[in-house]
């Protein structure tokens, strides 16, 4: 029941409520928690609410690190497992 | 899924084991805690112990919300359900933790008891609105992630001016269970642990949206022990790993964060001010496994008093000692593992669980048997019979 995932915002309502989509699928959930998100943004879906906003660039960043060090022990010949 | 299907990529998991093995000293141990039942379920499923050196282990921690109910909240609220005859909402896996007498609220369901299963706090309230004429108790539990949602609901709740709604809180605090689970450890070599050994912490991911890094800042200064706050996926895990093992080498102990895209030292301001608006801090609250720890939960306040459970219905709580066998308790300290369990995959499975760690899929029982019982069988080789075979 902690699973929480994250969602687009396609479509702002009133009383802080949003259409999300997921895998094509649409819900309603309340952005109650979070100031300022905007249509378009990816926030985190936990039990009906987002928790928070999900920073695209620093997933790129993750991502781009994860890809580095790959890379950087190949450049090295490590022996692979 | 964005921001899903990246961070489970096959090729780069293989180049972070690589890392990781380069990085181990073989000459020493690794013993790390994932806290959250989120991560122990992903570590089950995606075989992460499979990819890891053996002198790396992973101790699964009591950050599974229905697993650290105690027997005694449960029958609290089969009592509301049962004898107060409320409409009692909660979130789907507390329906089948097991109660006295294994008993469960679903059974209660069964046996007539208006219990029903929401999604969202939003949904209790609703439920609320539609039936001015019955009360509605949302049977509110979990870690700081759906603490939120109820105080949310609670505030709502007020300003609808709703006369047939209350909570019944039962929020724990992850800083509090972890600084029972370091209590539990003593220092390596002194023999007296009765705890896990524990080196380092993997920390959660949403717990750590909404109350930021800081709250874990006492393990590294008081505990000496580094934390690396993971995200929720395979990839996260690994590089927290990494992370958490060059840190050991180094012999440093920081907060450090891998969920940079959605956590930051301070958390979510609005969730936490929303938080402390409708709740108090509870002087104690009994843990399942870990016992009563002091200021480790919550309860709602006297502002919101008239949306308080506890205070609309008498309901006394009795502490209830767990099924003599189920090894539960010592599972979420970290002290043993499912497999240790002469009741696993026997007496207890999945579809009708003894304790609460076989009930939700982030429980460290049922992730093991779901996912990791094959493992078992193979490491047991083709003479021996595998655990609880
Ligand atoms: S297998 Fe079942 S009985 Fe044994 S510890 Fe796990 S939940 Fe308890």
């Amino acid at each position: 029941m902690c699973l929480a995932v994250p969602v687009r915002v396609e479509r702002l309502l009133d009383n802080e409520m949003a259409v999300v989509e997921m895998d094509g699928l649409r819900k309603e959930i309340s952005l109650a928690l979070v100031d300022g998100v905007r249509e378009g943004d990816y926030v985190i879906l936990h039990v009906g609410y987002a928790l928070t906003r999900l920073d695209p660039e620093e997933a790129e960043r993750t991502l781009a690190l994860f890809a580095e060090l790959a890379n950087r022990l190949d450049d090295l010949g490590e022996v692979r497992p | 899924m964005k921001y899903v299907d990246e961070f489970r990529d096959g090729t780069l998991a293989c180049g972070l084991a690589r890392a990781i093995a380069a990085e181990v000293r073989p000459s020493r141990d690794y013993h790390l805690m994932e806290f959250c039942g989120g991560h122990t379920h992903a570590v089950s499923r995606y075989g992460i112990q499979d990819l890891l050196p053996p002198n790396v282990r992973l101790i699964h921690g009591p950050g599974c919300p229905v697993c650290v109910l105690p027997i005694g909240r449960i029958d609290s609220a089969i009592a509301l359900a049962q004898e107060h005859d409320v409409i009692l909402c909660t979130y789907g896996d507390v329906l089948r933790v097991p109660a006295s007498e294994r008993r469960s609220l679903l059974q209660a369901k069964a046996a007539g008891a208006d219990v029903r299963m929401v999604y969202s706090s939003l949904d209790a309230l609703r439920i609320a609105q539609e039936t001015p004429d019955r009360e509605v108790v949302f049977f509110a539990i979990g870690f700081e992630t759906t603490t939120p949602p109820t105080a949310a609901a609670v505030r709502q709740a007020k300003a609808l001016g709703l006369k047939n709604f209350t909570a019944f809180c039962n929020h724990v605090l992850t800083p509090a269970a972890i600084r029972g689970i370091l209590d539990s450890t003593a220092p390596e070599g002194t023999g007296r642990a009765k705890g896990a050994r524990l080196d380092g912490i993997i920390g959660p991911s949403h717990v750590s949206t909404v109350i930021g890094s800081r709250p874990y800042e006492f393990v590294a200064e008081q505990y000496q022990r580094p934390v690396v706050i993971a995200g929720f996926e395979p990839l996260d895990v690994m590089q927290s790993i990494l992370m958490l093992i060059r840190q050991i080498n180094a012999g440093r102990a920081e907060v450090e964060n891998e969920f940079t895209r959605a956590v930051n030292r301070d958390g979510n301001h609005k969730a936490q001010t929303l938080v402390a608006e409708v709740f108090d801090l509870r002087p104690a609250f009994e843990w399942r496994g870990l016992g009563v720890i002091p200021y480790s939960a919550l309860c709602i306040n006297a502002a919101y008093g008239d949306f308080d459970t506890e205070r609309r219905f008498p309901i006394p709580y009795r502490a209830v000692a767990d099924h003599k066998g189920c090894e539960c308790g010592a599972i979420l300290r970290g002290v043993k593992k499912p497999q240790d369990c002469r009741l696993f995959g026997t007496a207890c499975i999945p579809e009708n669980p003894v304790g609460s760690c076989m009930v939700s899929s982030e429980g460290a029982c049922a992730a093991h048997y779901t996912y990791g019982r094959y493992r078992d069988y193979r490491d047991a080789g083709p003479t021996r019979k595998a655990v609880n075979d």
